[in-house]
Formats: structure tokens, C-alpha cells, sequence
């Protein structure tokens, strides 16, 4: 295969890669956006999302779509548990004791996980074996293709209801300044507590996406995911919810670059590089403006 | 006739910061009432209470007869009272529709939230000419506007104004305040807190005056702004 050929296939792969990342940074943008909390917890989350798109379709004999939404559904109302029994008892204590009741969380799902589903790695059904596509010499196979228009119909819904619904305009006003939302007769906890639902959806669709992707789950799986999405959420402007969206894709398409052209090896290097040099050079990130936040 | 706000010996505190002490207020129904006083007073204070922002920790907020305090901030919206905050505040990411929009946000009357877009939009003009611009380019008189056509478009009972003067040219000054006696005079009551006691004190009906979060003195509009004290104090002799 030429250079440009390996070029254009590298990308194919970075961008599902980077589409999952981009699923899992929209929830870290979101909650961040809204209670300024890194929910490090967050890939936990996607991690259940794995299982139970694994249990509906193995235990249930689900199809790969119903078993999409039940574990978006599932996971969603898990992430809204999480929210009103660890966070939101402390919305008024100081960031850094939220901060670190997430990694608690994080470990209780992680630990939990492998009591109640062993640690030992699953086997994801293959659920999904419709022929790829093959356009001028490149294979686009079929899980690519799954996720690509997943990730699609997900973000264009996510857009809509952001811009467009009710509960949407209610995140944003909650997010730019919470006491006036509530002027407004905006309930803001339950606007929080949407928005954790929404974010663990999208996570777990990320979650069962990967499973079909990679075929192997386990309850370990989120953590690496979970800080790249964290670093995709950093990358784009964390709280700016196009910023995750491109963040993913962009850091998604340098794995895959530095993987095919350099060395597997120095993949997750590549993203936390990026991570410090985005710290380093533009904190606010590729969408966020140059301001000084707060704090 | 029972009073449509009645504000009872209340107690707000910042953490140990004492800075409401003990204050009671009453505004009937029609009124305009203002609330006047120095920097750090307690004005904002006193109006963030009532919209249930803060809970005070001793007295008693009531509206309408039914008490208020401790009440959810959403509730008190529900019950009828809409605040326009200190510094505007307006959701200077959205446009000026959007805007409007949430401050609906509790209605779900289709036509009557129509009808009041209209309304909002006679009153002030120059937002209509400017729906779809981003809230935060609008000029500070503009911004004024929205934020008082944004609570206006929940149909409040009582309307908490807090400073609309605050850093507007004095012509403008004069036109937010013939708006606020015109959305009186079509029904709605008006707890109006102002540094700019002149003003405040010749549209209202009556007057406190907060000192350290006490009030030191309260009346008839015309007659504290004919006092020595008041004079003295806050309308430059
Ligand atoms: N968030 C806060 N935390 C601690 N103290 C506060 C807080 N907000 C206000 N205060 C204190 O409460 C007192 C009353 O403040 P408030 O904002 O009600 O005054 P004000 O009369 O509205 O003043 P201004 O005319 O400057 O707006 C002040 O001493 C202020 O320092
Ligand atoms: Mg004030």
C-alpha cells in the first residue's frame, strides 16, 4: 500500500476511534459546563453502559439497537442516581471535595463491577457483521460504519436539543449563570440532573459501540477511554459542547496517525502530549475563548 | 386589606456575615414601593430573600397570604413574583428571542406567550429590532430593557427591580423609569431598589430607607423626600 492509501485508511480508523471519544467527552463537557465538576467517574460510566448492551443482547437476545437504547436508558438513569446520591448532597462544599468524591465513585464502579460481573474479560457477541463498504481501494468495515452513523444521529439529536427544546435552553442558561436561571423558575437540580442523564447515555453508546468495535469488554475498560475523553473535552474547550465533539475526532485521527506511521507504542503518549499542550498554549482550548476564569 | 408582600422581622446571614437584621416591609397590591440606601446596605440582599435565592434564618416572607420563605427559587416565580437582578444578568450567549424565551420559561400558554412578545416589544422597541442579535453585544440601556422585558414575560404580580439605573446616561435613566410607571399602571406592583434615590423617590408611592441592614426610616414617597434626614443623606443635601 502507497503512502496516500495508508494515509486515507489511518484516518478511517482514527475517526471511529475518535467518535467514541467524542461520545464520552460530551458528557465530561456537559457536566463540567454545568456544575464546573471533572466527573472523573465519567468512563466508569461508559464502562456499564459496555455491560449492559453486553447482558441485553446475550441475556435478553436483544438486536444491536435495541440493546443500544436500553443501555443508554439504563445507563442514563444510573448516571442520574450517581448524580442526586454523590454530588448532589455536596453542591454547596468545595470543588476539590466533589472532585474527589468522583474518583471514589469511579473506584465504586469499578470494583463493584467486578464483583457483580467478574474480572475477567467478555467476549462482545458479534452482533454486527454486515459487509463493510470498499470505495477506491479503501475498507470502510462494517463496525466502522456503525459507529460513524451512530455518532452522527447522536450528535445531530444532541445539537437539537440543546439549541432547540426547552429543557435544552434550560441547560444553557443553567450552565452560564445558574442563579438567574433560577430567576427564570428554572429547577436547576433537576436541569443538573438531566444533564448527568444525558451525558452517561451518550457514554454508554460509546460504551456499546466499542464493544462491537473491539469484541472484548471489562470492567477495567473505561479508565484509559475515560482520560482521553477527558483530554478530547480539554483539547475542544471544556463546556463547549462542539469543542468535544471535534476534540474526539481530532484526537482520534492522531492515534490512529501516530499508530500507522510511527508506533502503537507511543498512542497514548501522543494524547497526553497534546493534553499538556493545550495546558501550555491555550488552556480554553480550541473553541473556548481566551478568558480568565474565576475560580 | 392584607398586604401583597409582607416582609416579617427577618434575619439573613452570609455564613456568620449578619446582613439583614431584622427588617419588615409591607408592599400592597398597585403600589410602587422603593427600597433606597448606601452601597452594601442589604437592598440586593433583601430582594434575592424574597425570590428565595436566600432563605432567611429567623421571620417570615409571605405573598399573597401564603408564605413564601424557604420556598425553592422556581416556586416563588410560579407564585407570581419576577426579579430583574442587580447588573442586568441576561444570558449574554443567547440571543435576545431566547432570552425572552426563558423568561417564559414557567408558562406553557402558547397564544398568551405570543401576545406577550408583542408586548414586551412595544414597550421596547429597539429589542424588537434586534431578536436574533447575541444578548451580550447589546449597550447597557438595551441589556436593561431585556433583562425587564425577560421578567415581564412570566406576568409577575409584584416586579423586584434592583438599580435599573445603575450606569445609564441620565436620558435613558428617565426612560426606564417612565417604563416602569407604565408597567405599573397596567398591573403590575413594583418593589424598585435604587441608589438613585431622586428618581426612585418621584415615581413611588412609598419608601424604606435600609442603613446596615436595618431600616432607619420609612413613609410616603413626597414626604422622605422632603425630609431633612433624607435629603441630607441621599439626595445630595
Ligand atoms: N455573597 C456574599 N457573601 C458574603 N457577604 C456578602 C455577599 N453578598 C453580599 N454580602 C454582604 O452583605 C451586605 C449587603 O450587601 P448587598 O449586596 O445586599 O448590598 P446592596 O445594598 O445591594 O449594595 P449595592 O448598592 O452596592 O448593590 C454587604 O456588607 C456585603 O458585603
Ligand atoms: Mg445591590
Amino acid at each position: 500500500m502507497d503512502f496516500g492509501s495508508h494515509l486515507i485508511q489511518q484516518l478511517i480508523n482514527g475517526i471511529s476511534l475518535g467518535s467514541v471519544y467524542a461520545l464520552i467527552a460530551l458528557g465530561y463537557t456537559m457536566v463540567y459546563g454545568i456544575i464546573k465538576l471533572i466527573n472523573f467517574a465519567h468512563g466508569d460510566i461508559y464502562m456499564v453502559g459496555a455491560y449492559v448492551g453486553f447482558f441485553a443482547i446475550t441475556v435478553a437476545h436483544m438486536g444491536i439497537f435495541p440493546a443500544l437504547i436500553v443501555s443508554m436508558v439504563v445507563t442514563g438513569l444510573l448516571g442520574m442516581v450517581v448524580e442526586r446520591l454523590a454530588y448532589k448532597p455536596l453542591r454547596h462544599a468545595p470543588r476539590i471535595s466533589v472532585l474527589i468524591t468522583a474518583i471514589g465513585v469511579s473506584f465504586f464502579l469499578e470494583y463493584g463491577s467486578m464483583y457483580f460481573v467478574s474480572p475477567t474479560p467478555r467476549t462482545f457477541p458479534r452482533v454486527f457483521e454486515t459487509e463493510g463498504l470498499t470505495i477506491a481501494g479503501f475498507t470502510v468495515n462494517g463496525q466502522q460504519l456503525l459507529i460513524f452513523a451512530i455518532t452522527l444521529v447522536l450528535m445531530v439529536l444532541l445539537t437539537y436539543i440543546v439549541q432547540y427544546t426547552k429543557i435544552g435552553k434550560a441547560m444553557r442558561a443553567v450552565s452560564f449563570d445558574t442563579e438567574t436561571a433560577q430567576l427564570m423558575g428554572i429547577d436547576a437540580n433537576r436541569v443538573i440532573s438531566v444533564t448527568f442523564g444525558i451525558g452517561s447515555a451518550l457514554a454508554a453508546a460509546g460504551g456499546v459501540l466499542v464493544g462491537v468495535y473491539y469484541n472484548s469488554i471489562d470492567p477495567l475498560m473505561g479508565i484509559m477511554p475515560g482520560l482521553k475523553a477527558f483530554v478530547a473535552a480539554v483539547l475542544g474547550g471544556i463546556g463547549i459542547i462542539p469543542g468535544a465533539m471535534a476534540g474526539g475526532l481530532i484526537l482520534g485521527i492522531i492515534e490512529a496517525l501516530v499508530s500507522g506511521f510511527i508506533s502503537s507504542t507511543f498512542r497514548d503518549a501522543a494524547a497526553f502530549a497534546i493534553l499538556i499542550l493545550v495546558l501550555l498554549f491555550k488552556p480554553s482550548g480550541l473553541f473556548g475563548k481566551n478568558t480568565q476564569e474565576k475560580v | 386589606m392584607a398586604a401583597m408582600l409582607d416582609i416579617k422581622d427577618i434575619n439573613v446571614y452570609y455564613g456568620a456575615i449578619h446582613a439583614i437584621k431584622g427588617i419588615s416591609l409591607t408592599v400592597n397590591e398597585g403600589e410602587i414601593v422603593t427600597l433606597i440606601g448606601a452601597n452594601g446596605a442589604g437592598k440586593s440582599t433583601t430582594l434575592r430573600t424574597v425570590s428565595g435565592l436566600l432563605t432567611p434564618k429567623e421571620g417570615e416572607i409571605k405573598f399573597l397570604g401564603e408564605t413564601i420563605s424557604g420556598l425553592p427559587a422556581q416556586d416563588i416565580v410560579r407564585a407570581g413574583i419576577s426579579q430583574v437582578p442587580e447588573g442586568r444578568r441576561i444570558f449574554a450567549n443567547m440571543t435576545v428571542m431566547e432570552n425572552l424565551e426563558l423568561g417564559a420559561y414557567i408558562r406553557t400558554d402558547k397564544e398568551g406567550i405570543e401576545k406577550d412578545y408583542q408586548m414586551v416589544f412595544e414597550r421596547f422597541p429597539r429589542l424588537a429590532e434586534r431578536k436574533e442579535q447575541q444578548a451580550g453585544t447589546l449597550s447597557g440601556g438595551e441589556q436593561q430593557m431585556l433583562a425587564m422585558g425577560r421578567a415581564l414575560m412570566s406576568r409577575p404580580k409584584l416586579l423586584l427591580l434592583d438599580e435599573p439605573s445603575m450606569g445609564l446616561a441620565p436620558l435613558l435613566i428617565r426612560e426606564i423609569f417612565n417604563i416602569i410607571v407604565d408597567i405599573n399602571k397596567a398591573g403590575t406592583t413594583v418593589l424598585l431598589v435604587e441608589q438613585n434615590a431622586n428618581m426612585a423617590l418621584s415615581i413611588a408611592n412609598r419608601a424604606y430607607v435600609l442603613e446596615t441592614g436595618r431600616i432607619t426610616l420609612s413613609g410616603d414617597a413626597k414626604e422622605l423626600a422632603a425630609s431633612e434626614d433624607v435629603r441630607k443623606a441621599y439626595l445630595g443635601g
